[in-house]
């Protein structure tokens, strides 16, 4: 046996083989507001003033939400959050393209969009007190916070499936950041909801940073519309910061799922805070690159074209932040009024029907509060509302 | 140095990373930003960006890719921001990192080491507070490490490292930060599957491991009249029997204290160890501490959930006057 190393030649270059690569695709960043304030008048969507109003009644809620529930986390009144912050016009834009019938797989920073569903803004505080009750999400079609990244994905597959299969004209609807695109769940989740061709739409809100690490380092392809394509489902690539724009991609993308075609959308936007209230984001970008975004800032943009299309006047903006300042005060209050629990909350809802273990170590724990009530000097935060 | 359990992770990184060049530290918000609890700070400085990556959000990838390198004579430091991110990844320790070694009869080996966070108590959002040392140790062939001082910790790191197989090195991140005591300079190690004897007696053993060990030598100190040995078990897998028996052996009595739930958490291993081995020494039943059988609570009630001092104290009580 000829044991000699075998030396491979280099392929020739004229052999016929042309790989595809990064450059072969050109993908449409889709806008209706331009940066400048000039827009596609052929793009604005056919919506009554009101709806209009809307669009920055909630965006500016998503910013007063956002500024507020940072400072109670501060006073130590909230756990530590994730805000949507220079993403107003990628969440109110989406939320506002849903029916309360959709299902909205959240991520944690669309405040806003889950309002809008019909959240009470008491139970996302709740929640982010760390109050299991608030995950119940009543009177909304919303889903758990999806806080291990990307793990959402194929849920909201199987809920889309379900949906079809029940024949209910809804979708699954399920945000993600661009981190959770390079997880082993999106990858699994996207491909599947193509197979099955299930009402699902996947929006991406690539705001260029998963904590620390900047989306050219995330992924080396040069967007997250293109992966869309990889997986068999349709793909959109829009301006995060233009709320109109967002608007039309999600209900362009919501009718193509419900006609069996899941979609995946990229809204290209930034995160102008912090990751979370645990984060210190000067320690991995320069405040040149936030100075740059916030010139883009979705709720100006589309004041610009307010303005230009003479439905600012009819908009009291102090009058909104009134009222929204309102609610969230009132919010507060009735977080506050939530009525301390027991530590039964604990051991229920695990089981259909608490196992006999189960209460016998719900035992145990009742029987050392009441016998070593020194057990409390452990305890820093108690179990209120 | 005087050190924090973080300070000296990051003092272990950098001595092995100075020792070997053939080490890498790699993972989420480890390089630019020196990682989230900032173990890994300095390293990006000190050695460049060939040895030291934040990698994309891909636990699979992290924990794959390591076997991968290591199968390539390097020593990968691969980092899990928190435990709870572990489960995708775990696929990668069962099926490849714990097993190369013996499926390839000895040809290729996996010198790796997985880096995490683990336990509660520092009031984070869900899946970020979880202790599956257990499930991990079920893993034949996977060493599961967690120090419970700074001293250890550093030793201990640099023992994985240097381990000629994957070792899953868990950071009990309670205490990364309370607790300060002066460690040697330079490189030095603390030997992985021996259990240290924290405190020498005779009346109980006491078996705890990472943060839960600090409040089962609180709930010591708080009793009096109880001469208790207490026994740092320092690696879940390998299992140093031989210590913990032999303590049981002169005692007669046991308490194992650990934050993961109870059913099936490893304090049932060592139940049915000292069963094995000493049960005819026995003067009392075992008594186990655990976490309940539930998730990890959300934050305004998780510090129902941990073990606390006067719990310990109960069980300890009971087992003596038994």
């Amino acid at each position: 046996m000829d044991d000699s190393p075998r030396t491979v030649p280099p392929a020739a270059a004229d052999i016929g083989v042309d790989p595809l690569s990064q450059g072969d695709l050109e993908i449409e960043t889709y806008r209706v507001v331009r940066s400048d304030g000039s827009f596609a008048a052929e793009r604005v969507p056919d919506l009554d003033n009101e709806a209009f109003r809307d669009f920055y009644r909630w965006m500016l809620l998503q910013r007063i939400y956002d500024e507020r529930a940072t400072k109670l986390q501060r006073r130590g009144r909230l756990g530590t959050i994730a805000s949507g912050h220079g993403q107003e016009a990628s969440i109110i834009g989406s939320g506002y393209a849903l029916s309360r019938d959709d299902w909205i797989f959240p991520y944690g920073r669309e405040a806003g969009a889950l309002l809008l569903h019909g959240l009470s803004m008491r139970d996302l505080l709740l929640y982010w007190r760390g109050i299991e009750d608030a995950s119940r999400m009543e009177g909304a079609n919303v889903f758990g916070m999806a806080i291990s990244i990307g793990s959402h994905i194929p849920l909201a597959t199987g809920k889309a499936w379900g949906l079809e299969l029940d024949g209910e004209d809804a979708i699954a609807f399920a945000n993600l950041g661009d981190g959770a695109t390079s997880t082993g769940a999106f990858h699994e989740g996207l491909n599947f909801a193509g197979v099955l061709g299930v009402p699902a739409v996947f929006f991406c809100q690539n705001n260029q940073y998963a904590i620390s690490l900047p989306f050219d380092e995330q992924t080396n392809a040069e967007t997250v519309a293109q992966k869309a394509l990889a997986y068999g489902v349709d793909g959109i690539r829009v301006d995060g910061n233009d709320v109109l724009a967002v608007y039309n991609a999600v209900s362009t993308a919501r009718e193509r799922a419900l006609e069996g075609a899941p979609v995946l959308v990229e809204a290209v936007t930034y995160r102008r805070s912090a990751h979370t209230t645990s984060d210190d984001p000067t320690r991995y970008r320069s405040g040149d690159e936030v100075d740059e975004w916030e010139e883009r800032d979705p709720l100006a943009r589309y004041r610009s074209f307010l303005e230009q299309t003479g439905r600012w006047d009819a908009i009291d903006e102090d009058a909104i932040r009134e009222e929204v300042e309102a609610e969230f005060d009132e919010a507060v209050d009735a977080a506050d009024a939530v009525e301390e629990r027991g530590v039964e909350e604990l051991f229920a809802y695990l089981h259909e029907e608490m196992p006999p273990e189960l209460e016998r170590q719900l035992e145990e724990l009742r029987d050392l509060l009441e016998e070593r009530p020194d057990t409390y000097e452990f305890i820093e935060q108690r179990p209120k509302g | 140095m005087n050190a924090t359990i973080i300070d000296a992770i990051n003092d272990a990184l950098h001595a092995e990373m100075r020792n070997d060049d053939r080490t890498l530290v790699f993972g989420q918000d480890v390089a630019e930003s020196g990682g989230v609890f900032r173990a890994t700070d300095g390293l990006l400085a000190a050695f460049g960006s060939d040895r030291v990556l934040d990698t994309p959000l891909s636990e699979i990838a992290i924990v794959g890719s390591a076997v991968g390198l290591a199968t390539h004579g390097f020593r990968p430091i691969a980092e899990i921001q928190f435990s709870g991110f572990l489960p995708p990844a775990f696929d990668q320790l069962v099926t490849n990192a714990s097993r190369i070694r013996w499926r390839t009869r000895g040809e290729l080996t996996a010198p790796m080491v997985v880096r995490t966070p683990y336990g509660a108590g520092v009031r984070a959002l869900e899946h970020h507070s979880e202790s599956l040392e257990g499930a991990y140790g079920h893993v034949p062939g996977l060493t599961v490490a967690i120090p419970s001082t700074p001293h250890d910790a550093k030793g201990m790191l640099i023992s994985a490292i240097r381990d000629p197989d994957p070792v899953l090195f868990m950071e009990p991140k309670h205490v990364y930060r309370s607790l300060r005591e002066d460690i040697p300079e330079g490189a030095y190690t603390e030997p992985l599957g021996e259990a240290a004897i924290r405190r020498e007696g005779e009346d109980v053993t006491v078996v705890s491991w990472g943060a839960m060990m600090h409040k089962t030598l609180e709930a010591v100190d708080n009793l009096d009249g109880v001469d208790a040995e207490v026994i740092d078990l320092r690696t879940i897998s390998p299992l140093d029997r031989e210590t913990v028996t032999e303590s049981v052996r002169k005692t007669g009595r046991c308490v194992v204290v650990h934050e993961a739930a109870k059913t099936g958490g490893f304090a049932g291993e060592l139940v049915a160890t000292i069963n094995d081995e000493v049960l005819l020494y026995l003067e009392a039943p075992i008594e186990r501490v655990t976490g309940f059988d539930i998730p990890v609570p959300l934050l305004s009630m998780e510090d129902y959930y941990v073990p606390h001092p006067p719990r310990i104290e109960e069980a300890i009580t009971k087992t003596v006057s038994y």
